[in-house]
């Protein structure tokens, strides 16, 4: 049975007991997918488990768990989507007990926005591909009548060729066989080719890139992690902490502000970048937040359900902190 | 008036010269999308795609100050301030270059809002009546598009000042309005000659690119029968993220918000977009919102566009179809399918819902 098959039946003996399952299904065109709710027997046929599953649907909990009509909730997990749950079950953010998980063991997730890139690169428009099949560690689109093949690696998100937890953890359900464990890089080349340049240089490339931030919050909408949702800082009315104006300043504080609230939570899934519309690449300051918290707690979101994240616990001496040296 | 050619190479040296006595905004490369930029001299513009970022930006900007203040505090009394206001209407000329016919035409709803016997919005109307638009004709058709189920099509050139035609080696430039003729009165036009035939042979390929149209006629009548219906709105509304990637986006959305920034005593009134989709919007000073629910501003969203608009304008729908919302949007919602699922609703057997407030 194939991993789908085995998803889809295993969400038919779990739906009775749930009110909705979250997974994909096929989206506008033969490139996206979109997220489905299964809240019928009848919408399993239209799940779907392909690398175009990018989204991580744990983004819906916070809001979900709360509704008083939706109690039961299941969700389809890739390995990061489910670290995303064991960091927010950690901060007691979800009804855990009411949360029923079916994971996947996933060798990676496809980039729109690096497979057009590449499309284009070969002569072609993005708007005449129209079929994409997943071949081992090869990606075949159909473009203008003929057939463009791409190696996975050179299409898929970043956050995939440094993936540790390709296999859903703590789940209730598994579909499929585990995928090996086998990142491509030690750390993402984006992050390793930024830090190379000097200060000066960073902050250049910053004041380039932020001025195009149209502030949609797409990225902190879509972040699993974000659980203030309709309360968040950056737009509160009152106090109005953070202008209105979408100026280079201002957009880089906003991001600031995400980074900073994600500091020892954020789990790299890559769903800020993603989402957003303008193509904002920043997953550089996610990233080097990660390492910041990695060197300084030897802490991994979402790694370990057993673990207490660093901002939860208090140590009157940090190992890594020397506070009194200030 | 009478069609023009002018070529690729020509094309920047003419922004460049329209640059000398107007505000030029031109899609660009920004790092990895094509967003409207203030030309600089010397840089081509990417005139064969749709930018990310809508046109608007050129009449309604996504900031704008409307005034400026300063606090005086009078020394001899620190409890007396008086304040200096000072108006900052915009003064400027712009040209427009690349958008579609589809974002251009958005300005025609803006206009019916904005500019119009009850309303003259100063700020909207002096940049409006400031502001000209030279529109590229499609040639590349993407699954997002759907201007021809709105009432238009790949060269509509409604709203337009100039409509740019892709031909071999340039561009056939077809004079719109007379303030457009006037800007292909330059050294860098020839007389189109022959290549209209070709300007005309393009557009009637592209067009021919789309699929049949769709129907709309009655869909606002069909989607306030669902007005109440919230279940349909929750299952529309399931995977909406509440971001602002398709308002904002959008060439047709409208709606500001007024916030004072200031900075110690002296500061500005600045309008910015606002966006349905966020729970800020239609937000009450006591804390209640008339929308409180996802579900009830996805209906705010595509009501307004396809019901609320069309009944106050007569029958105009307030999208202009290009897609943006649908191919940016983080979870790909597509406002098409919300419409058709309320034209083609059947009730459930056990309907289920009810308002959640
Ligand atoms: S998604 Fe992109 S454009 Fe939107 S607020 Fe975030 S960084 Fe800015
Ligand atoms: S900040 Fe970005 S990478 Fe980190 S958890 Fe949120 S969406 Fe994922
Ligand atoms: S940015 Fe911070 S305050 Fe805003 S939603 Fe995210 S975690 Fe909450
Ligand atoms: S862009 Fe998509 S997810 Fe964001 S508010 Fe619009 S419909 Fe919802
Ligand atoms: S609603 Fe969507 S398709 Fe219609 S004009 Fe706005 S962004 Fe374009």
């Amino acid at each position: 049975m194939s991993t789908l098959e085995q998803l889809k039946e295993q969400i038919r003996k779990a739906l009775p007991d749930l009110d909705v399952v979250i997974g994909w299904e096929q989206g506008y065109d033969a490139m996206h997918a979109t997220p489905l709710f299964i809240r019928e027997e009848a919408d399993i046929d239209r799940l779907i488990w392909s690398p175009l599953c990018v989204h991580s649907l744990g983004t819906y909990l916070t809001g979900l768990t709360k509704s008083s009509k939706v109690q039961k909730v299941g969700l389809v997990v890739k390995g990061c989507d489910s670290r995303a749950i064991v960091q927010l079950t950690q901060e007691r953010m979800i009804p855990r007990e009411n949360v029923t998980l079916f994971g996947v063991g996933c060798s990676g997730c496809l980039s729109h926005a690096r497979l057009e890139y590449k499309v284009e690169q070969g002569g072609h428009y993005v708007e005449d591909m129209h079929a994409i099949t997943f071949n081992g560690d090869k990606v075949e689109v159909a473009v203008d009548g003929g057939v463009e093949s791409f190696d996975f690696d050179t299409v898929c998100l970043e956050k995939c060729l440094t993936c540790r937890f390709p296999n859903a953890i703590a789940t209730e359900h598994f579909a499929g066989e585990e995928v090996p464990v086998a990142p491509k890089r030690e750390k993402a080349p984006s992050l390793e080719a930024f830090e190379k340049l000097p200060l000066d240089e960073r902050f250049a490339f910053w004041q380039d890139q932020m001025r195009r931030c149209v502030r949609c919050y797409a990225c902190r909408n879509t972040c699993p992690m974000c659980v203030c949702r309709d309360h968040c800082i950056s737009t509160s009315r009152n106090p109005h902490w953070v202008s209105q104006e979408a100026s280079t300043a201002e957009n880089f504080m906003f991001q600031m502000i995400h980074t900073m609230h994600l500091a020892g939570r954020c789990i790299e899934c890559g769903e800020c970048q993603r989402a957003c519309p303008v193509d904002l690449p920043i997953m550089l300051f996610r990233r080097t937040m990660v390492h910041a918290v990695k060197d300084t707690f030897n802490y991994v979101s979402g790694a370990d359900p057993e673990a207490t994240p660093p901002l939860l616990t208090f140590k009157a001496e940090e190992d890594n902190i020397n506070e009194r040296g200030w | 008036m009478e069609a023009k050619f002018i070529s690729h190479d020509d094309t920047t040296g003419w922004l460049d010269a329209l640059s000398e006595q107007h505000v030029v905004l031109a899609p660009m490369w920004d790092n990895t999308v094509v967003t409207f930029r203030p030309h600089v001299k010397g840089r081509t513009p990417v005139l064969d795609r749709m930018p990310v970022l809508p046109p608007k930006e050129g009449v309604f900007p996504q900031n704008e100050m409307l005034l400026k203040y300063k606090y005086d505090k009078d020394p001899e009394n620190l409890d007396r301030t008086s304040v200096q206001v000072k108006e900052t209407l915009p003064q400027d000329t712009a040209v427009v270059v690349g958008a579609r016919p589809c974002g251009t035409r958005g300005m025609t709803v803006f206009d019916r809002v904005y500019n119009c016997e009850k309303i003259r919005d100063p700020y909207y109307v002096g940049r409006r009546e400031n502001t000209l638009f030279v529109t590229v004709a499609c040639t590349r058709i993407e699954s997002t598009c759907f201007c021809h189920d709105v009432g238009s099509h790949p060269a509509d050139a409604e709203a337009s000042d100039v409509l740019l035609v892709p031909v071999a080696g340039g561009y056939v430039a077809e004079p719109v309005t007379e303030r457009g003729n006037a800007l292909l009165d330059s050294p860098f036009f020839a007389p189109a000659g022959e290549r209209s035939a070709e300007a005309a042979e393009v557009k009637e390929k592209n067009r021919a690119k789309l699929p049949a149209a769709h129907d709309y006629t009655g869909c606002g009548e069909k989607l306030m029968d669902r007005f109440n219906d919230l279940a349909f709105w929750e299952e529309q509304s399931a995977k909406c993220i509440s971001c602002g990637a398709c308002t904002y986006l959008c060439p047709t959305c409208y709606c500001f918000n007024i916030t004072d920034e200031s900075v110690g005593l002296t500061g500005k009134r600045l309008r910015t977009w606002d966006n349905c989709m966020s729970f800020q919007f239609t937000l009450e000073g006591s804390g209640h919102n008339p929308r409180p629910t996802k579900a009830h501003r996805l209906r705010n969203r595509v009501n307004h566009k396809f019901a609320y608009y069309p009944d106050l304008h007569g029958g105009a729908i307030a999208c202009c179809g290009c897609g943006r919302c649908i191919k940016s949007c983080p979870v790909s919602v597509d406002i098409r399918a919300i419409v058709r699922a309320a034209q083609t609703y059947t009730p459930k057997p056990a309907p289920e819902g009810g308002d959640e407030r």
